[in-house]
């Protein structure tokens, strides 16, 4: 057995015994501290072995697997997501030479976890101070206070209510007189900031990330795109039904541009998504269902509400549900914040 | 220092936990304000990457913009008829008190007076604005003498005027200067008012109908010239009539100009309307609806006779009546704080 080896929990019964690669292993105890991730300090049950040997195993709660966060509804799905965010942050105490960057959706699936964000910053849990954020995408051409504009939205979802610095933010800009110069400009902040430490996202029902539409490169970077008809005719929606005022190009973010962040987290909200989020994480690799690429990255999570799962296989669902009890451990409250 | 400075260095405020009264509803915003002016928060912030100095909690309270009356003959013992050497004193006192009732500008208004007193009175105060000093001043509202003797109301008979070349020369010999008018009430019956309005409209003063028997059409024709307000709806005009609604109809008169309002005060004290009327009008026309206080010299005093103009008003309890005539001359004297709910 290894040290930091990656274990695969289930519990057996309700004893203490766990179970890694067929040996029965007991829990000797567990210790917690903010600095270290979680760690247990295990003996393999042998009965052939008396004297039982000890093995510290650093189980990190960040496997290396990808992690598929199984909630009831989009309420419950928002609020996992938002204390993940909070949590990561708090731990990564960011300060004046430490940001903590931070890449942001926009959309209606992040909505519930913008409130909650909101929330625990007016509840002093949470400060924004030396946060970075990077957003995913914006419009080409729309006007900046346009009020379908992604900046419009950031500011009225998110920014306006809480501590964070405008010079903190970053969203691109669909007016720039070169367009592809604000791309590579914008990659060279993200470098600049140190690289992303968890980029938050949503999904297309076409399984799309950011615009990066059915046929993107996975290893594409933040570029100029042109949109495909099928999300216009989505979009036309907030611009009064009238298919003529939706932009037609947006600047966003690559795929490859995603995959360069130290963790992604996904938020998959509703039943129209669940074909997307079966292809994305059932399915292999492919670049017509761009998620999918984050099956290649170390870290990622995938939050979602019972409807989300809709196309998954059964086993799949009951996999995950069953590691619950461990996933939600890291959206406890942390020691520091309990009274 | 909250700013990049690339617009000013001035403090910004940020008024949290408010109401703010906004495209007619109330919403729940922070009202950002640098210098007196207010900003747009989301400019200020990825443009000038600009927060605020100092941030107020407002407790939930109500933001609104200043009331503007548009119709108020005096008040604290100050009457604006008056033809007195310092109308600016008096002015200032009421624009100092009425302040402290959410008025931040106001037209003092004059009744029916002889053309001694408008010649008087009028010169002698420009348009200005307010502070905190007072209310500011929009001009005067001359409410006569050029109004129909049959819905005088509390106006002296023996002051009515008609106009005799509906000319400019008719309403310089009247008031003498037009200079610091804001608007003027006739009776659009009257001959040859078309030309008067027109003339007064192009000066920019506000054409307001009032104290009328006109008929729908009547006034209609003196929209069409220019006219835009009427005077205290329902007040001295001829009431609804299913056949002719008069200048009432005018809230849903599809012969007004494309473009234009036409906007009707309402003393809204339940006694000069019922609230069953008002209620009707507001639904009838919802964005012409403009409060107005009509109060008079008694207003913020005790109960005792004042003048307004050239009558002798009595306050009995919480009503006033012109000196020996009875209701439905009375006029309320109260304040502002109880039209507005």
């Amino acid at each position: 057995m290894n040290i930091q080896t990656t274990l695969q929990i289930s519990l057996k019964t309700s004893t203490q015994w766990w179970q890694y690669q067929n040996h029965a292993v007991e829990i000797l105890f567990l210790s917690r501290n903010e600095e270290a991730d979680q760690s247990w300090l295990v003996r393999p049950r042998r009965s052939h072995d008396p004297s039982g040997l000890l093995f510290l195993f650093r189980l990190t709660a960040e496997d290396r697997t990808m992690k598929l966060i199984i909630l009831n509804d989009y309420d419950q799905a928002s609020e996992w997501a938002a204390k993940y965010i909070r949590n990561k942050i708090l731990h990564f105490k960011p300060g004046p030479n430490k940001f903590f960057t931070l890449g942001l959706p926009t959309g209606s699936t992040p909505l519930g976890c913008y409130k909650k964000l909101i929330e625990y910053y007016k509840n002093g849990e949470i400060s924004f101070e030396f946060v970075k954020t990077f957003n995913m995408d914006e419009y080409v051409g729309l006007p900046r206070d346009h009020p379908e504009s992604y900046h419009s939205f950031m500011w009225n979802n998110f920014f306006k209510h809480i501590d964070i610095r405008a010079e903190n933010t970053h969203i691109l800009d669909g007016n720039a007189a070169d367009l592809q110069a604000e791309c590579s400009s914008f990659e060279e902040k993200i470098a600049e900031a140190g690289g992303i430490e968890l980029f938050v996202g949503g999904i297309g029902p076409d399984g799309h990330i950011a615009f990066n539409e059915p046929g993107s490169s996975l290893v594409s970077r933040t570029r100029v795109k042109t949109l495909a008809k099928d999300t216009i005719m989505a979009n036309a929606r907030f611009f009064d039904g009238d298919l003529s005022k939706v932009p037609t190009m947006a600047l966003t973010v690559g795929v490859g541009t995603v995959m360069d962040a130290k963790e992604v987290m996904i938020l998959i909200t509703g039943a129209h998504k669940a074909f997307a989020l079966y292809k994305a994480i059932e399915e292999g690799v492919n670049h017509m269902w761009t998620v999918s690429a984050f099956q290649q990255h170390p870290q990622t999570v995938f939050v979602c509400d019972e409807d989300a799962t809709l196309e998954l296989r059964v086993k799949t669902v009951k996999y995950f549900k069953g590691m619950m009890h461990v996933h939600n451990r890291l959206v406890e409250t942390p020691l520091s914040q309990q009274k | 220092m909250p700013s990049n400075k690339s617009v000013s260095d001035a403090p910004i405020s940020q008024f949290t936990n408010c109401r703010i009264l906004r495209e007619h509803t109330l919403q729940r915003e922070d009202l950002w304000v640098r210098e007196g002016k207010i900003l747009d928060p989301e400019k200020l912030f990825f443009d000038e990457q600009g927060y605020a100095d100092q941030q107020v909690d407002c407790e939930a309270s109500i933001i609104a913009p200043g009331f503007i009356d548009v119709q108020i003959n005096g008040g604290y013992g100050v009457d604006f008829s008056q033809p007195s050497e310092d109308v600016t004193a008096g002015v200032s006192l009421v624009a100092k008190k009425i302040l402290e009732h959410g008025v931040t500008s106001f037209c003092p208004t004059l009744v029916t007076s002889p053309p001694a007193v408008y010649h008087k009175v009028l010169p002698q105060i420009k348009v200005h604005d307010g502070g905190p000093h007072g209310a500011g001043f929009l001009g005067f509202h001359l409410e006569g003498p050029f109004i129909s003797l049959e819905k005088k109301g509390a106006h002296p008979e023996r002051y009515l005027r008609t106009f005799r070349s509906g000319g400019i020369e008719d309403l310089m010999e009247a008031y003498g200067s037009l200079d610091n008018v804001a608007m003027v009430t006739l009776a659009p019956e009257l001959p040859r008012s078309q030309s008067v309005v027109r003339e007064l409209c192009q000066r920019g003063i506000t054409v307001s109908l009032g104290h009328s028997v006109a008929n729908l059409s009547q006034a209609e024709d003196a929209v069409q010239h220019g006219a835009s307000f009427i005077t205290h709806l329902f007040n001295a005009m001829l009431p609804f009539h299913h056949r002719d609604p008069g200048i009432v109809g005018l809230l849903t008169s599809d012969q007004i100009p494309a473009g234009r309002t036409v906007f009707y005060g309402m003393i809204a004290d339940g006694i000069h309307t019922n609230p069953a009327a008002l209620r009707i009008a507001h639904r009838a026309h919802p964005s012409g609806l403009v409060l107005v206080t009509d109060a008079i010299t008694a207003m913020g005093l005790p109960p005792g006779h004042h003048t307004l103009g050239q009558q002798v008003i009595e306050i009995q309890g919480l009503h006033a009546y012109v000196t020996g005539l009875p209701l439905p001359y009375s006029r309320r004297w109260l304040i502002n704080d109880e039209f507005v709910s």
